[in-house]
């Protein structure tokens, strides 16, 4: 009796030593490294883009927005962001849609190619196109013969961040549109409703959060997407030069003034595109399969 | 007629769902389809509906061919298991539906569905979204939505599978009730033959693809037409014909096995000329009746279903000496495996 009240009092003590010594220890120390490690690698470069663009005031900061140049950057990343993302959501729509609705031959290879360029790095991307609408490339000769410029001009651009942005929409809408099933669908068309009502009033509203998802992360790509366009842009000021190319251009040129400037504004669409994702996260309850 | 079905059959793969089955169901009249999981019932309900096209053979619906005609063609109504309300219209929505997507004036939808709500009583939740309501008002407002267009026929599939067995049992008489107050000709799939025999008019049991027998509930029951329809409504002893309890009692049968009913055991403590003697291997109080496992001379176990009162005045124990006879047992020319 006597001994197993002592040998229960040392482990009692043994366990409070361990809480009151060795965890906050470990504690401090691990969640020491990890903000340090988030300092150096996301918010130090995140914060000094914001003290770096205001270092001289706001004056020179919005001076940027009146040079031809920038003017220009922010108009092409628009112009291409409004041509290729109602394509890649229609796009995705459909692939989704004829995914989970049919069963056909081959179904599962026109999944894991709407995930391709998930997996090709943007740079081979761009070269592909080259290769293939290139000068010396297969479709080259012809396209020059019918006096057709898609490489280092705008078509080549958009073609290369259509290929990047391809899989986002689909890939947010396929989970959404098996989870709701076609109980729905079924039961609209009992009621008498067409195919395009059914589309309409039921299957949209049913994976609107999950479409609105895709659409956000593929305009949060476009705008942001550098490699695969420099690749076939030329990169020609005023011409094919977009705000990511921009950036690049200023800072090689010395005008960092004017490439933190532009930093802001695609900063400013991150965060917008992060706080938008957070809320359609919490809509769509697709978390879980997101991570 | 309400549905003339003629030689119809849908395979899936390899795997024939509905083989050759020709019905007919009366206008008016509430008709199940029953069978267990596989029979192709839900099939044949589909096809009715035209959500599965046939293979082959012809589907009427009030005298016309609907064979070839789409589902939107048919003014039909459907009721599915899980209810398929949709989620995010509320339950007024929900009823207007078929009413708004054929463009009728806003008054006459919401004066409709005032008059609908109140069929399924459920007036006081019309702004309420389907996830606030319970399995059995989902399942009553799915009702309420697929009587909207007044269809010509009303299908329900399942409708009463993913409810609790309490609720189960309110809206069965519910169902009931309604179908004499509206009069669409209607047909419902279940496996539950408690529930065919409590609601329908005319049960259609179906096994295998194929329809083994079409009758009332009492036809079905009193005069089952296959061994299977026997086995699968209502309990059932399955004996060997030559068996010494069917001897010189004038069940003697040609056919290797014989069906005899539980409550068609007659039990008693004297002997006479055509009895058998048994012994009381099991009791079982099931409340309402008393099941007794009786072990035959010839090693048989059969079971027998007697009244309370029957009991009591026999005053049975386990292990004791009875005499027992068949009061009526069946056997099928041909037997199918359930």
């Amino acid at each position: 009796m006597r001994s197993n009240a002592l040998s229960s009092d040392v482990i009692a003590q043994n366990k409070a030593g361990s809480q009151t010594k060795e965890a906050p220890w470990v504690k401090i120390a691990l969640i020491g490294i990890a903000i340090t490690y988030l300092g150096l690698v996301l918010f130090l470069p995140a914060i000094n883009v914001f003290i770096q663009a205001f270092r001289n005031g706001v004056g020179p900061f919005f001076a940027n927005f009146s040079d031809a140049a920038f003017i220009n950057a922010i108009q092409l990343t628009v112009l291409i962001a409004l041509i290729v993302v109602p394509i890649n959501t229609v796009f995705g729509l459909c692939a989704a849609w004829a995914i989970t609705r049919h069963k056909f031959p081959g179904r599962a290879l026109v999944v894991s190619i709407i995930d391709l360029p998930f997996a090709v790095s943007p740079v081979v991307a761009g070269l592909m196109l080259i290769l293939l609408y290139g000068r010396s490339g297969w479709l080259g000769p012809s396209l020059e013969a019918i006096n057709v410029r898609i490489i280092f001009a705008l078509p080549a651009m958009i073609i290369a961040s259509a290929f990047i942005t391809m899989p986002f929409v689909a890939r947010e809408v396929i989970p959404v549109l098996e989870e709701a099933g076609t109980d729905q669908e079924e039961a609209a068309k009992t009621l008498g409703a067409k195919d395009w009502q059914i589309f309409w009033r039921v299957t949209l509203p049913n994976i609107r959060w999950g479409l609105l998802y895709g659409v956000i992360l593929t305009n949060a790509r476009v705008m942001g997407e550098f490699g695969a366009v420099s690749v076939v842009s030329g990169n020609i000021i005023r011409k094919t030069q977009t705000l990511p190319l921009y950036v690049e251009e200023a800072y090689k040129q010395y005008e960092s003034q004017a490439a933190f400037a532009a930093s802001v504004l695609l900063a400013c669409l991150a965060l917008v595109t992060l706080v938008l994702k957070e809320i359609l996260e919490r809509k769509t309850s697709i978390k879980d399969v997101e991570e | 007629m309400g549905i003339v079905v003629e030689n119809v059959s849908k395979q899936f793969g390899s795997f024939r769902a509905v083989d050759d089955v020709s019905l007919e169901i009366k206008s008016g009249s509430l008709v199940a389809l029953l069978g267990p999981s596989g029979s192709g019932k839900s099939t044949l309900l589909r096809l009715i509906a035209g959500l599965e096209l046939p293979d082959s053979g012809k589907i009427w619906l009030t005298g016309k061919d609907a064979t070839y005609q789409s589902v939107q063609e048919r003014n039909i109504g459907f009721v599915f298991q899980h209810y398929a309300l949709f989620k995010h219209m509320s339950v007024r929505q929900n009823i207007a539906f078929a009413l708004e997507i054929r463009k009728t004036p806003k008054a006459k939808i919401k004066a409709r569905v005032d008059e609908l709500l109140e069929l399924v009583q459920l007036s006081a939740l019309g702004n309420r979204y389907p996830s606030q309501l319970s399995g059995g008002q989902r399942q009553r407002v799915a009702l309420a939505r697929a009587l909207a267009v007044q269809p010509q026929v009303l299908l329900l599939d399942e409708p009463f599978g993913a409810l609790d067995a309490k609720v189960r049992k309110d809206l069965r008489a519910w169902l009931r009730k309604l179908h004499d107050e509206v009069h669409v000709t209607t047909v419902f799939v279940t496996h539950d033959q408690e529930e065919a025999m409590e609601v329908s008019d005319e049960i259609v049991v179906m096994n295998k693809g194929r329809v083994e027998q079409i009758g009332t509930p009492a036809q079905i029951y009193d005069h089952p037409a296959t061994a299977f329809v026997m086995s699968f409504i209502g309990p059932v002893n399955v004996l060997p014909s030559t068996s010494n309890i069917f001897q010189g009692n004038g069940f003697e049968s040609t056919h290797p096995e014989m069906f005899l009913r539980p409550q068609d055991v007659i039990v008693q403590r004297e002997k006479n000329g055509t009895t058998v003697s048994a012994r009381v291997s099991r009791i079982i109080h099931l409340g309402w009746e008393i099941q007794a496992e009786l072990t035959l001379d010839d090693g048989q176990v059969v079971t027998a279903h007697l009244s309370r009162d029957r009991f009591d005045e026999l005053q049975l124990q386990p292990q004791e000496k009875v005499y027992v006879k068949p009061k009526d047992a069946r056997s099928f020319p041909l037997y199918y495996s359930i």
